[in-house]
């Protein structure tokens, strides 16, 4: 308990540091950095009133996380269930590794912001276009982490399978999901960071309301104190959503 | 009348490297009967074989007038590992076997035999919990009982006491003769520990070293039954016979192998 009472402060100084070291360049060579103070001062409404909603890119900071977490949660969702079941393919068939793997390598690099021009095209919306873009990205780790699971089930395991003649089915819900399911949600976490990230980039490019849009916006309007606010909460709400998985998995594990 | 399991000119290769080669031999029902070998010599290839995770290259094993090649549940197999699925209870590993060799039964019939197989084997009290927490005889317990759930006529034993330290394997050897002396189920053990063999077997077969291992010595073991761990070093036909097999180990089995060199 003491321990962690000195981690947390020490996490605070290192807070205060980070903070620090923001308003010295805003008061030296940035000048067009707003400092800590003068930031809290415009933000201060939005943070405030997390749920007001004053208009369509006016509204409280929490109205607009919310917006992003949901289109997130959307796109991690429609990741997680297009990419697990392909890591299974993957890992089971050595056959489907050898011809999908290499393309697999050669769009996981791929920047959110080259398929969303892509995802445009193809749905001429954008709410569509930025879920096709964040499950495109989000869901490389999930495939690759899922394949990797089920390569590493233990011979042992195949061995009981085959001598008890469990049908595929029963193999599948039996030995290999639970077999898998601490890599799968390595995987799931990794992938809503992934999600998380690319959100950010969706809304600038398609102007939707949410943290990413009401950034971009800002910009445009040369208000910077809200961009730092928006920063600051996409970096809160990562952080959140990390540790939430985090606790999903080592619980889990422990199950 | 039910005939033997038959060994028939059982050959593996795994590429040019001739594993284990002609290797016949006729196992009675009710007969136990140990493939003691060298390690590397192939006879958890042929045991592995008579489970069917494992094809013969040439030859084969004959149950009942039919060629078997893939696994079958009248095949209990225990592995030298335990192999229990770490995610389930003692009881839900054996019940994962119990469901698949009754299907007709009722949930509650399936797992009162399971709680029957559990007890034979003195695990009982572990019933609900999670391989990771009990010892590894205990372990192995639970997988002789997921064997044997399956009432199989064959019980195939790949040295299944391995992992196991001394005091454990005793106790385990003493169970599994137990069971044996119950039922008189046709059991395959492969191991390499001589005093095993002896103390378990009706039959001993001797592997030749590998490569090309095959059959060097088929020995009976004539010691009465039921048998004494504690009297087996004063028995002058248990001496006899396991000089016989230590000789055989020291001396012909690199024999065989050099004359097949020559």
């Amino acid at each position: 308990m003491k321990k962690r009472l000195g981690n947390f402060a020490l996490a605070l100084v290192g807070v205060a540091l980070v903070g620090a070291l923001w308003a010295i360049t805003s008061a030296t060579i940035a000048p067009d950095l707003p400092s800590p103070l003068k930031t809290w001062e415009e933000s201060k409404i939005y943070v405030m009133q997390p749920w007001e909603k004053r208009g369509e890119m006016d509204q409280g900071i929490l109205r607009m996380a919310s917006y992003s977490l949901w289109r997130v949660a959307k796109g991690f969702l429609l990741a997680i269930l297009i990419g697990t079941p392909l890591g299974f393919i993957l890992g089971a068939s050595n056959l489907f590794y050898k011809m999908f793997d290499p393309t697999i390598q050669v769009l996981r690099p791929i920047s959110p912001l080259a398929w969303l021009p892509l995802g445009l095209i193809l749905f001429r919306q954008s709410e569509p276009a930025a879920l096709f873009t964040i499950a495109l990205c989000s869901m490389w780790p999930t495939v690759i982490n899922t394949m990797q699971g089920v390569r590493a089930i233990p011979q042992d395991y195949h061995n009981v399978a085959k001598v008890l003649r469990l049908s595929p089915w029963r193999r599948l819900t039996k030995i290999w999901i639970p077999a898998t399911l601490p890599f799968m949600f390595s995987g799931y976490r990794l992938s809503l960071g992934l999600a998380w990230l690319v959100i950010v980039a969706a809304e600038m490019l398609t102007g939707t309301p949410g943290v990413g849009g009401f950034l971009w916006q800002e910009y445009n309007s040369l208000i910077y104190s809200h961009i730092l606010l928006c920063i600051l909460t996409i970096g809160i709400v990562g952080f959140a959503l990390d540790r939430l998985m985090g606790v999903a998995e080592a619980r889990l594990r422990a199950a | 009348m039910i005939r033997p399991l038959e060994i028939t000119s059982l050959t593996k290769t795994f590429g040019p490297h001739v594993a284990v080669k002609d290797f016949s031999i006729k196992v009675p029902p009710g007969e136990f009967v140990s493939l003691l070998g060298h390690s590397g010599c192939g006879k958890s290839t042929v045991l592995s074989i008579v489970a069917g995770l494992q094809q013969a290259t040439f030859g084969g094993v004959v149950i009942d007038g039919v060629e078997v090649d893939t696994p079958g549940l009248d095949r209990g197999v225990v592995f030298q590992s335990p192999s229990l699925l770490p995610w389930m209870t003692a009881l839900d590993n054996v019940m994962l076997a119990a469901c698949q060799a009754h299907p007709k039964q009722t949930p509650a019939g399936q797992k009162d035999l399971c709680l029957k197989y559990l007890g034979l084997v003195g695990v009982s009290e572990f019933a609900h919990q999670l391989p990771a927490e009990l010892s590894q005889g205990t372990q192995q317990r639970i997988a002789i009982a997921r064997a044997l759930v399956l009432e199989p006529r064959f019980l195939l034993l790949d040295e299944p006491f391995g992992m196991l330290d001394s005091m454990t394997r005793f106790e385990l050897q003493d169970l599994v003769l137990e069971l044996w002396e119950k039922d008189r189920r046709t059991v395959m053990l492969v191991t390499h520990d001589i005093d095993e063999a002896l103390y378990l077997s009706d039959r001993i077969v001797l592997m030749t070293d590998g490569p090309e291992a095959r059959v060097g010595l088929d020995l009976a073991v004539t010691l009465p039954r039921p048998r004494d761990r504690s009297v087996a070093n004063e028995n002058p036909e248990y001496m006899r016979l396991r000089g016989e097999v230590i000789r055989f180990l020291e001396h012909h089995s690199k024999q065989f192998a050099n004359e097949r060199a020559a």
